[in-house]
C-alpha cells in the first residue's frame, strides 16, 4: 500500500520551535510526533540554591508571552509554603494584572496568529491589506492588555512589581481609572468582533476530551480554586501529583503529562470554559451565544471563539476590578520565611500552570517542579493531529499540511514554556 | 528602491524580545510598510530565502545544532543585530556555565540520553561577528524601534551606555539605596529600561547588563554595608546577564 509522510519542519505563528511528523498508510495514521526541539534551558535545576524571593522574576523568563502566569503560580506556591494568605486589594490587583495578560495573549493569538488560517493569509500583516480595520482594532485591543500589565507590573514583558506576599508598590486609584475608557471601548469592540469570528468556517471535528481546569466557588478562575476534570475528579492544588505524572519521550525536549490511568487530557480555554461556563458574567455568556456556542465546546477549532469570549470576560472583569479598587495601606503582606513545601496552580492563557517548591529555613529553594500548559497538552495535540489527518486524508500534501498546522495552532502552543514546536511533516507510506 | 528585507531568528530564549516587535502596536504597521518582513516565523508562515538586509537574533547558543545554524544566519545577513540578554550575554540559562550541565540534565529529565545540549550557554558574538548588540531582559521597544530606524536611515543608533543612576536623576526618582537602604544594581547597570524598578520602590536587578565601566567591587562593599552576605552578592550578579564579563568576575570574587 502507498504510504505518505507529511512534515512541517518549522511551525510558524507559534511561540517557540516545534515540528510535526506524521506517517499515513491507506488513509490511516500509523505514527504522529509533535516534536519540540526548542533548546532545553534547565530552569528547575538552576532554581536550586536561589532565594524564594527570586522565583517570580526567574520563572517569568521561561516565557515572554505569559510571564504573569509564571509569577502568579510562583508567588502562590511560596505563600502556600509559608502559610501566607493574600486578600483584599492585593488579591484584586493580582486578578487585574492577569486580566491584562489574558487580553494581550488571547488577542495576539486570535487575530495575529490564528485568524489568518481561517481567512487564508500567511500572516496578520498580509491580512491587513484586505482587513485593515480588524487588524487595527486588534492592535488597539492588545495594547489595552499591555497597558494593564505595564501599569500594575511596570512593563508588559517580565513585569517587575510582583513579589511573594503582594507587590513592591500599589498603584494609585487614578493610575488605574485612566485605563477605563479604553477598556470599555475594548469590551464593546470584542463583543462586536464575535460576529465576524462566527462567520469563519469550522471543520466538523469534535472530540470527547477529558478537560482539566481550575474551579472557584464564585469566580471564573485565575489564581485560585480546586483542580477539576470533566471525568469527575475534584482535587486540591497540592494533590495534583496524585493524579498526574510527567513522562520523557525521545522526540521532545518537553516533558509531557498524563493523567494516571487515563492518558491524554486537555487544558486551556476550551477546558476552562466548558468547566466554568456558569461562572462567566452575562456579557461574556451572551457573546458566546452570539457566536453560536453552547456551555460546552468540543471542537478545538472553535477555541478561537472561546478565546474571544474569555477576552470579553477579562475586559469586563478589569473594568469591575478598577471601579471597586481602593489602594491598600501596604502593598505587601508580611512574609515570615520558614522551611517547607508549597504548590501553586493558576490559569495561564493556555491552561493550568502548576509549580511546586521546597524551601529551606534560610528561604533558599532546594527543589522546584514546574508543569506548563503546553506540556500537558502535548499528547492531546498528537491525538488531534491523527484524528484530523484521517478526516482529510484525501487532500493533497500542501493542503493537508496547512490543515495540520492549524490543528496545532488551535492550542496556541507555547513551546518556550514547554521546554522549559512546530514543524509539520506528513509521510504517506 | 526595493524595500529592505527584515528577518527575525530565535535561539534559546523565552520569545519575549521578538514579541517586543509585535508589542509595538502603534508602530507595527508602519514598520511592516517600511521593510519587507521576509522571515519572522512567530508571526508569519511566509518564509522567504536570504540574504536579508537586517536580521534580529534572539536567544543564546546552547545546542550543537544552533552553534551550526548561527553561521548560516550570519552568511545570510548583511547586518546582524542581537536582541536581548540571551543573545548578548547568554541569558539566565548561562547559569549552567557555573555548574555541571550533566547534573542539570538529570535533575530535569528522566532520560538524559535524549537531550542534546552544550555545556555552556554563550552569546552570539562568541560564534560570529555581530554588527550591533541591543541589551535588555527584555529589550526596550523604544530602543528596538530606534535601532531599526537608524539602520534604515544609515545612521548609528542612539543607545546610551551610561549607568541607570543617570536616568534616575534625570527622571527625578529618589535613590532607593540612599533613601530606603534597598540594595540596587543600578550603579553598575546600563540604562535603557526607563528606571522601572526604582520607580516601583525596588532595587534594580540588572536586566540591561553591565554599564560601560562598572565599579562592581565598590558597589559590593556598599551592599555589604546594607547587610547582604556573600551568597546574596553572588546571586545578585548571577541573574539574567550572569555570563557578561564584569558580572561573572564579580560573582566569582564573592564566591567562597
Amino acid at each position: 500500500m502507498k504510504s505518505r509522510k507529511i512534515k512541517v519542519a518549522a511551525l510558524a505563528r507559534v511561540e517557540g520551535e516545534g515540528a510535526i511528523y506524521l506517517t499515513m498508510s491507506g488513509g490511516k495514521v500509523t505514527d504522529v510526533k509533535f516534536n519540540i526541539y526548542e533548546p532545553p534551558r534547565f530552569f528547575e535545576a538552576f532554581l536550586r540554591g536561589r532565594a524564594y524571593s527570586e522565583a517570580p522574576d526567574i520563572t517569568a523568563r521561561i516565557c515572554g508571552i505569559c510571564p504573569v502566569a509564571y509569577q502568579m503560580s510562583a508567588v502562590h506556591a511560596m505563600e502556600n509554603a509559608f502559610g501566607v494568605k493574600v486578600d483584599g486589594a492585593i488579591r484584586a490587583l493580582r486578578r487585574l494584572i492577569y486580566c491584562g495578560e489574558w487580553i494581550e495573549s488571547h488577542t495576539l493569538h486570535v487575530f495575529m496568529l490564528h485568524a489568518p488560517d481561517f481567512l487564508g493569509y500567511e500572516s496578520a500583516i498580509h491580512m491587513a491589506k484586505d482587513h485593515s480595520d480588524v487588524v487595527k482594532g486588534a492592535l488597539r485591543l492588545k495594547k489595552i492588555g499591555n497597558a494593564i500589565v505595564t501599569t500594575v507590573g511596570g512593563r508588559e514583558i517580565h513585569p517587575v512589581n510582583v513579589r511573594v506576599g503582594g507587590f513592591y508598590r500599589a498603584p494609585e486609584k487614578k493610575e488605574l481609572t485612566a485605563l477605563l475608557d479604553e477598556l470599555k471601548w475594548g469590551r464593546d469592540w470584542a463583543v462586536a468582533s464575535m460576529k465576524l469570528l462566527a462567520t469563519f468556517t469550522f471543520p466538523d471535528f469534535e472530540r470527547d476530551y477529558n478537560f482539566v481546569a481550575l474551579r472557584h466557588p464564585g469566580e471564573y478562575p485565575f489564581n485560585e480554586g480546586r483542580i477539576v476534570t470533566s471525568s469527575g475528579l475534584d482535587m486540591a492544588v497540592d494533590e495534583y501529583e496524585t493524579h498526574f505524572e510527567e513522562e520523557h519521550v525521545a522526540h521532545s525536549n518537553a516533558l509531557r503529562s498524563t493523567m494516571k490511568g487515563r492518558g491524554a487530557y486537555k487544558v486551556g480555554p476550551l477546558a476552562r470554559y466548558s468547566l466554568n461556563f456558569d461562572r462567566l458574567p452575562q456579557v461574556a455568556q451572551s457573546a458566546a451565544r452570539t457566536a453560536g456556542l453552547g456551555p460546552v465546546v468540543k471542537n478545538p477549532f472553535k477555541s478561537i471563539l472561546v478565546r474571544m469570549v474569555e477576552t470579553v470576560f477579562a475586559l469586563d472583569e478589569a473594568v469591575k476590578t478598577i471601579e471597586g479598587y481602593e489602594k491598600p495601606d501596604a502593598p505587601c503582606m508580611k512574609v515570615e520565611v520558614k522551611a517547607g513545601v508549597g504548590s501553586g496552580c493558576t490559569e495561564a492563557p493556555r491552561g493550568i500552570l502548576w509549580h511546586k517548591y521546597r524551601v529551606d529555613e534560610q528561604g533558599l529553594i532546594r527543589y522546584a517542579k514546574i508543569v506548563p500548559p503546553t506540556s500537558q497538552n502535548q499528547r492531546i495535540i498528537e491525538e488531534d493531529l491523527a484524528g484530523y489527518a484521517e478526516l482529510y486524508a484525501d487532500l493533497p500534501d500542501d493542503k493537508l499540511t496547512w490543515r495540520l498546522e492549524q490543528a496545532v495552532r488551535n492550542y496556541d502552543p507555547c513551546i518556550s514554556c514547554a521546554t522549559h514546536m512546530i514543524r509539520v511533516k506528513v509521510e504517506r507510506e | 528602491m526595493a524595500k529592505k528585507k527584515l528577518a527575525v531568528f530565535k535561539l534559546a530564549s523565552c520569545d519575549g524580545c521578538q514579541l517586543s516587535l509585535l508589542d509595538c502596536e502603534d508602530e507595527l504597521m508602519a514598520i511592516a510598510g517600511a521593510v519587507d518582513i521576509a522571515n519572522f516565523l512567530e508571526a508569519s508562515r511566509d518564509v522567504q530565502k536570504g540574504p536579508y538586509d537586517l536580521s534580529l537574533v534572539e536567544g543564546s547558543i546552547t545546542t550543537p545544532h544552533d552553534a551550526e545554524r548561527i553561521h548560516k544566519i550570519r552568511r545570510d545577513s548583511k547586518f546582524l543585530v542581537t536582541i536581548g540578554a540571551c543573545a548578548t550575554a547568554g541569558g539566565i540559562q548561562a547559569l549552567r556555565n557555573f555548574a555541571d550541565v550533566k547534573e542539570f540534565t538529570s535533575i530535569v529529565y528522566a532520560n538524559p540520553q535524549y537531550i542534546s545540549t552544550l555545556s555552556k550557554s554563550t552569546p552570539v558574538s562568541d560564534h560570529v561577528p555581530v554588527d550591533f548588540e541591543l541589551r535588555g531582559c527584555p529589550i526596550s521597544k523604544a530602543q528596538l524601534v530606534e535601532v531599526v530606524g537608524a539602520y534604515l536611515f544609515g545612521r548609528k543608533p542612539n543607545i546610551p551606555k551610561h549607568s541607570l543612576c543617570v536616568d534616575c536623576k534625570r527622571k527625578g526618582v529618589a535613590c532607593v539605596m540612599v533613601a530606603h537602604g534597598t540594595p540596587c544594581l543600578g550603579p553598575v547597570t546600563q540604562a535603557g529600561c526607563g528606571v522601572i524598578c526604582p520607580s516601583y520602590n525596588r532595587g534594580c536587578y540588572a536586566c540591561f547588563g553591565p554599564m560601560e565601566t562598572p565599579n562592581t567591587a565598590s558597589l559590593s562593599s556598599a551592599w555589604r554595608a546594607l547587610g547582604v552576605d556573600d551568597g546574596g552578592l553572588v546571586r545578585a550578579y548571577r541573574g539574567f546577564n550572569a555570563f557578561s564579563e564584569a558580572f561573572r568576575k564579580e560573582s566569582e570574587s564573592n564566591e567562597k
